[in-house]
């Protein structure tokens, strides 16, 4: 549990590092959505074994990381955390796929491994670069840039409600975990009946107050509308910005830049 | 379980992305045409909810380990299928910014996986069906247990064959299968149970909750159909378009496909158009060959993928500089800033 309520502390974490004043902040939303999808796409139509031509893109994440002054020991510590899966699945390839690809002196690295660390460094860039989005832009700017994307607002609206009483119910749920838990020993007190109750009161409490949310915000002439205190703008150098990212990514792409660099140093050496 | 980005080709990733996104639209519209305006906060409130409801833990009975909610039923339960979509929608959207389960290109998978099998299929046909007009405890147990097993099964079925399709992962699919498959067979059961549980807790409590959405008029199927045959053709043009982004190397999609059908014919304009691609990246690349200096081309290994240690090695080299430039530039950047910030 309080592993759980450490994950939803850590989201106001995030919260306060997107609230910083910095160039990469400072951007409109649209752009940065924009340049994380096509950066996250291009990172993930390499084929399998691929691993050379991967490492130049880690130079997006490592110049915004810079330019935003985000906490990268944070940010690294959060990705761990979302490792196993890729881990889990990724770990089969090294004992399914075991012809030798690549011989460096009597060192012979199989397939599977090779295909295995390029899951792990896609894994590392994809999440990280959602991670990076977020903490330079923030929840509420997302959304508003969703919405501005074409996003139904229907669902934008929903988004940001969602975010907006988290907290609380998050509090209240920790509140009722503590109660049961000062009450109950051994063990005795956590079957699925009294889950049941416990929840299903929560559920109860949650939906009297979406009655009364619905009634304040009816008396503060909310339409099905969200306003944003700021319009978006999208200035002609975060243009360049996303067109300049998108080359770069398309360009490292098509050609493996590794490989030439290391082709022209080896010629170089010998 | 959650599908990662780095699991997925593009082609799966944009072509669930497309039928995710046709999905929610469909709710979205659905729901401003059938819901008054008091359900949007309450969808917003049960998305925090299904949040909160994680932090209640509970045994699982016989095993003495501890489990949470999941919370998808329920939400279909109490908002109805185009609702409960959006909501689900929303609490996977906010795990991937926030807890990074999975990733932005695997969103789409995901809320398919986790959101239309037990909103769009399990509820109506399984719920819907056993429970209908005479409500009771042990029906609404039955059902809720039914269909959350059915739901996840079909959930955990769907990432595997994205997986599969994908191509990454070297996992057989009928090895994948029963690794998944019986693992959500138990994880269907006990969420079951507990779904029951809470949604017999609601019913006793405040019959009105339950009754307030099965009076809702049934969403009328004739609109279904036809937003069903939009999201398969936008899912077929993306998926199709993709794939052809895709295929400049013949991984993925394309290779899984031909192993798995074995025609000939699907497999030969898709080809021709990867040997033109290839064709027209070798005449505009500046170094077209960068071979390994005294090796012989017919060392490289025959059989798929053809890879030459020669390259491999400038590849691993090269990959190695460009880190460590790329580190270099990292802390260039960062001592830059930190003076700029003292003046």
């Amino acid at each position: 549990m309080s592993r759980i309520e450490s994950t939803f502390f850590d989201i106001g974490t995030m919260d306060a590092i997107s609230r910083q004043d910095t160039v990469v902040h400072r951007m409109d939303p649209r752009i940065k959505v924009l340049t994380t999808l096509v950066f996250i796409v291009c990172v993930v139509s390499f084929g399998k074994h691929d691993i050379s031509a991967l490492v130049p893109f880690l130079v997006y994440p490592l110049v915004l990381t810079v330019l935003g002054d985000l906490p990268v020991a944070y940010l690294l510590r959060k990705l761990l955390v979302a490792a196993p899966f890729a881990i889990l699945i990724g770990i089969f390839n090294p004992l399914l796929d075991q012809e030798v690809i690549l011989q460096i002196g009597r060192f012979g690295l199989s397939g599977g491994w090779i295909s295995f660390f390029s899951i792990l460094l896609r894994f590392a860039m994809t999440v990280g670069a959602a991670l990076i989005l977020i903490a330079t832009t923030g929840y509420h700017a997302v959304c508003m840039a969703l919405e501005k994307m074409g996003v139904p607002q229907v669902f934008v609206v929903q988004l940001l409600f969602l975010y907006r009483y988290l907290f609380v119910l998050v509090d209240e749920a920790s509140r009722m975990v503590r109660a049961r838990s000062l009450r109950s020993f051994q063990g005795k007190g956590s079957s699925i009946r009294v889950f049941g109750s416990m929840a299903g009161h929560l559920l109860l409490r949650t939906m009297d107050r979406a009655q009364r949310v619905h009634s304040a915000m009816l008396c503060r002439g909310f339409d099905g509308t969200i306003r944003p205190f700021h319009p978006l703008r999208v200035r002609p150098w975060e243009v360049i910005f996303f067109l300049g990212w998108a080359g770069l990514f398309v360009f490292m792409r098509l050609y493996n830049v590794p490989r030439v660099f290391g082709t022209w140093v080896q010629g170089a050496v010998l | 379980m959650h599908m990662a980005d780095a699991l997925i080709s593009p082609a799966v990733g944009g072509t669930l992305w497309a039928a995710t996104a046709g999905l929610i639209g469909y709710s979205s519209r659905k729901v401003q045409q059938d819901m008054d305006d008091r359900r949007i906060p309450l969808m917003g409130v049960l998305g925090a909810f299904t949040f909160a409801a994680q932090m209640i833990n509970f045994t699982i009975p016989g095993t003495g380990s501890s489990g949470h909610l999941g919370g998808g039923m329920i939400l279909a339960i109490l908002l109805g299928a185009p609702g409960a979509f959006l909501t689900l929608a929303s609490v996977l959207t906010v795990q991937a910014l926030f807890f990074a389960d999975g990733g932005l290109l695997a969103l789409g998978c995901n809320i398919f996986n986790l959101g239309f099998f037990p909103c769009f299929a399990a509820y109506p046909l399984i719920y819907k069906q056993i429970v209908k007009d005479n409500v009771s405890e042990r029906r609404i147990a039955i059902a809720a247990t039914l269909s959350a097993v059915l739901g996840l099964q079909l959930g955990a079925l769907a990432v595997v064959l994205e997986t599969y399709v994908s191509g990454i992962s070297d996992l057989p699919v009928a090895t994948f299968l029963l690794m998944m498959q019986p693992i959500h067979l138990a994880i269907g059961i006990v969420e079951g149970l507990v779904t029951a549980a809470v949604v017999v807790f609601v019913w006793k409590a405040k019959p009105e909750i339950l009754e307030m959405n099965a009076a809702s008029k049934p969403a009328a199927t004739a609109s279904f159909k036809k937003v069903l045959a939009g999201v398969i053709m936008a899912t077929v043009v993306t998926g199709g378009l993709m794939s052809w982004f895709a295929s400049t190397q013949p991984d993925g999609l394309e290779w899984s496909l031909s192993k798995s059908t074995g025609k000939e014919e699907l497999q030969a304009p898709k080809r021709s158009l990867y040997e033109r691609l290839a064709a027209l990246q070798e005449k505009t690349s500046f170094l077209p060959d960068y071979g390994f200096k005294g090796t012989k081309k017919e060392e490289a290994g025959e059989g798929w993928p053809a890879v030459d240690p020669g390259t491999s090695l400038s590849g691993l080299l090269g990959g190695s500089l460009t880190l460590i430039a790329l580190v270099l530039l990292g802390v260039l950047l960062k001592r830059k800033r930190k003076s700029h910030v003292t003046h």
